[in-house]
């Protein structure tokens, strides 16, 4: 009970970050119907932005933390949007109408070669993260250490999930996102370029899975080029568990698989994270597939 | 008695009700059209039929034994095959293996004699094979029985479809709209085929059809369907007749 | 291709040849040795797996679990029963052995299959994907098997006779079943599980043998690893091993039994001639993956399932 609020704190930074790629998973599946098993790597991309850029950009700015940070993270969504899109015109594009498995086989294919490759051009050793944000002690009792990293990382999470908000609801394209996740052919009639709306689900989805790496790299400052491998897999539990394709039960998801994660982790045994996390997945799947939030889809014979 | 009875059956989907309350009666050799708009329930009751759909309410029996709720290969084995809307054949395989995958819940070996492949196994996949080059000599088609199924032209696809489901042995066949996209010479075949189909194999037909020719043309009994509920029910000279029937097809032609 | 008896003929010739070559096996340069036992395991790996991705169309992304606990039963057999290269007793208690350890994959499959009767596509990758990753989790918490440190002393047993015995076995059985009208089972339920149902395929069953027998060889085939490596850790049977056996599957052409060994086979060698480029194998691989899947999915050899994967209507 004594750690209680700190596992809390712990759980929902981790979640936040789960959160903010599972929405880049649940939005490709809204618009695709499609899993994009690459969107880790985007993650871990992210992160290595962060990496490379935090030590190039510092010294324009007078190495003033309060401009260093957003700058980085803007850069690093920016990259990963590119990638993400490329992605998607190159290799999910050409086989929109092919069988399910040749494109999921392309997006594990991918996966891959954005792991492998990142070890070749970045070196398979981890690497340190530069600090973005300032830490200082908020709160330092027996019972909870409180720095302003983990508020920074959920603050800034919930200001981008508040963000991607605005986007899908109040703007024509965010609404076209909707549209096409309903109905393509119905959205195709009413005059919606698809092709647009796709290309920016993936520029929104990177854009946050970008942030998340970024994020990540400051809670943990360790990076690999295979980091998202499991985060990724997390997050996209996270999304199904919400109700693939739906917007807000990613976000709830992730909170509910960070929690989790940090409690079994703190109380049970670390080796069992992992295997937690997949059970979680195959009951969702065996006993509400649709999720938490989401609906359930018929076959039509 | 009859062959298959629906007793009020009901298939809702939520708030959806598709079907509402439908009885049906079909005789052991009779040929039944089920007619109405688009919408008004039909694939849907050959859903509950065929055992895609678990009814909401009622009871479906065929030849005496209860068929609610069970699944649908176990309906087949029963006795009941149908055709689908779109056609949906096995797009991999040619003509020949389309309609051999019907004949496996007959097959009186299983796993261990097919990897063996023992003497009993040879015998019976030497009569498995005659037997379909039999039928498929009956609807004219063994000349391209090693093509595949779906290279066809589509009136070839869907007499292709009508074997395979005859292969399962049934007494009752449903087909899905059997007419679509055919064209007039085509459907007149068609009629010929269905009764064809019907005396050579002493077997009860169910068909929903859009095409008004086909469907006076060869049912002995019509059932309208209009928003899921049956309207009428009768001779195809009564049906013409029906109020109720003109009314639900308002604004749409009676005849093509 | 051939008819009934000549695949009989065949079989036998096959078998008795393997037993005859396996008495020159010393003479053979051992590093040549190693590449062709690791042709034949991964020739049954890759052709167990085609029976369940390709054949039946259920896309299975954890078959090395099934490997690791064939490989992981078969060794602890043979270790508590200490059997020893050589002893006569081996040639009763090695085939034992591997029998009981494909029976225990087998099991598995039955329990992975049961969830693939309910999942499609994507979701039944990810599922049988964490299935694999817990059994990989599992193993490495149980201590007597030696946990993360694996499991080491595994008597020698594999040899050029028994491995190339089993690659008959399963190409026979499996080229068999799919040429018979029962096999067409299975090809209806990748094509289209409704009309499958429609026509008497009792869909449910044909997942769970399609996944059952596929995991029995892949158990069979993890013994037969395990015993010519003598050590065997969880690790070796993660994520990235399942990802290479479904490589094989697709350059070979799912569904395309002839394809897929030859796939095995040139998979096997590639990686070993290019030892000089290793780091670069995997990414290789990765790219090599998403560009079959572009312009050939039916694979490299053999014109497969090509209709398969035409476009298909929106």
């Amino acid at each position: 009970m004594s750690q209680l609020l700190q596992q809390i704190i712990n759980g929902v930074s981790l979640g936040s970050i789960y959160a903010l790629i599972a929405l880049g998973y649940t939005m490709v599946y809204g618009v695709l119907r499609f899993i994009n098993f690459a969107h880790g790597d985007v993650f871990m991309v992210g992160a290595f932005v962060g990496y490379y850029a935090a030590p190039r950009i510092a010294p324009l700015v007078g190495g003033n933390l309060f401009l260093v940070g957003p700058i980085v993270l803007l850069l690093s969504m920016i990259v990963c949007s590119t990638l993400g899109v490329t992605l998607e015109k190159l290799a999910y594009k050409p086989l929109r109408f092919r069988p399910k498995i040749t494109i999921l086989i392309t997006a594990i294919g991918i996966s891959l070669f954005l792991e492998f490759g990142g070890q070749l051009v970045f070196g398979p050793d981890p690497k340190s993260f530069p600090t973005l944000i300032p830490s200082t002690t908020l709160i330092d009792t027996p019972n909870l250490i409180l720095t302003s990293t983990p508020v920074i990382v959920i603050a800034t999470a919930v200001v981008l999930m508040l963000l991607l908000r605005f986007i899908v609801m109040r703007t024509k394209i965010g609404t076209a996102m909707r549209a096409l996740s309903f109905n393509q052919q119905a959205a195709s009639l009413m005059g919606i370029n698809i092709n647009t709306v796709i290309s920016f689900t993936f520029i929104v989805g990177s854009s946050l899975a970008a942030a998340g790496g970024i994020l990540y790299g400051s809670l943990y400052p360790s990076i690999n080029p295979l980091m998202g491998v499991f985060p990724g897999l997390k997050a996209f539990i996270s999304a199904v568990l919400g109700g693939i394709g739906n917007i807000p039960g990613a976000a709830l998801g992730g909170l509910i698989i960070g929690l989790l994660e940090t409690f079994v982790t703190g109380y049970l045994s670390p080796t069992f994270r992992d295997a937690i996390s997949f059970g979680i997945l195959i009951l969702i799947l065996l006993f509400r597939p649709s999720g938490l939030l989401g609906r359930y889809e018929a076959e039509k014979v | 008695m009859s062959l298959l009875e629906l007793q009020d059956c009901t298939m809702k989907f939520g708030g959806l009700t598709a079907v509402s309350g439908l009885s049906v009666s079909i005789g052991k050799s009779d040929l039944i059209g089920m007619i109405g708009p688009n919408g008004a329930g039909k694939t849907t009751a050959f859903n509950m039929i065929t055992g895609v759909y678990c009814p909401t309410s009622g009871q479906v029996t065929f030849n005496g034994s209860n068929l609610t709720g069970k699944k649908p290969y176990d309906i087949v084995a029963t006795g009941i095959a149908r055709t689908f809307q779109n056609i949906r054949l096995f797009t991999s395989l040619t003509v020949f293996e389309n309609v051999q995958v019907s004949f496996n819940k007959s097959l009186n070996h299983g796993l261990s004699h097919s990897v063996l492949q023992l003497k009993k196994f040879r015998e019976e996949e030497d009569s498995v094979r005659r037997t379909i080059v039999d039928l498929l000599k009956i609807f004219k088609l063994d000349g391209v029985k090693d093509e595949l199924a779906t290279s066809l032209p589509y009136g070839d696809q869907r007499r292709v479809e009508i074997v395979r489901a005859l292969a399962t042995k049934p007494k009752l066949l449903l087909l899905d709209e059997p007419a679509a996209g055919m064209n007039p010479t085509e459907k007149v075949e068609l009629m010929k085929l269905i009764k064809e189909v019907k005396e050579r194999f002493d077997i009860a037909i169910l068909l929903i059809e859009h095409d008004m020719k086909v469907v006076m043309g060869i049912c002995e009994r019509i059932f309208v369907l209009d928003y899921g509920i049956k309207i009428a029910e009768g001779t195809p000279s009564e049906i013409q007749c029906n109020p109720k029937v003109i009314e639900a097809y308002l604004g749409e032609q009676v005849e093509t | 291709m051939m008819n009934a008896s000549g695949k009989k003929w065949a079989f036998i010739a096959a078998i008795v040849l393997s037993f005859v070559l396996a008495q020159f096996q010393g003479e053979i340069n051992p590093y040549f040795l190693q590449i062709i036992i690791y042709v034949g395991i991964n020739t049954i790996l890759a052709s167990s797996l085609n029976l369940i991705n390709g054949f039946t169309g259920q896309f299975s992304l954890g078959h090395a679990g099934f490997m690791s606990l064939g490989a992981y039963t078969a060794s602890m057999i043979t270790i508590t029963f200490q059997a020893t290269p050589g002893a006569t007793s081996s040639y009763v208690m090695f085939p034992v052995a591997l029998l009981v350890g494909g029976i225990v994959a087998a099991v598995a499959g039955v329990l992975v299959g049961i969830p693939s009767l309910r999942l499609k596509g994507d979701y039944l990758a990810i599922t049988t994907l964490g299935l694999g990753e817990i059994i990989r989790v599992i193993i490495q918490n149980l201590d007597f098997v030696g946990g993360a440190r694996g499991l080491v002393g595994i008597p020698k047993l594999s040899d050029f006779f028994w491995v190339f015995s089993v690659v008959a076995i399963v190409i026979f059985m499996i080229s068999n079943m799919i040429h018979s009208t029962y096999g067409k089972g299975f090809l209806a339920v990748r094509d289209d599980e409704v009309a499958a149902q429609a026509m008497g395929i009792n869909t449910t069953k044909y997942k769970v043998i399609a996944f059952v027998i596929g995991a029995f060889f892949a158990g069979v085939a993890g013994g037969l690893y395990a015993h010519f490596v003598s050590y065997i850790t969880p690790s070796q049977f993660g994520f990235i091993k399942s990802i290479e056996i479904v490589v094989m599957v697709i350059v070979g052409g799912m569904g395309n039994t002839v394809g897929v060994i030859l796939a095995a086979i040139v998979l096997t060698i590639l990686p070993e001639a290019l030892r000089g480029v290793a780091e670069y194998r995997m990414v290789l691989y990765s790219l090599m993956l998403v560009v079959i899947m572009i312009s050939r999915p039916q694979g490299l050899f053999g014109t497969g399932f090509k209709r398969f994967f035409k476009k298909q209507a929106a």
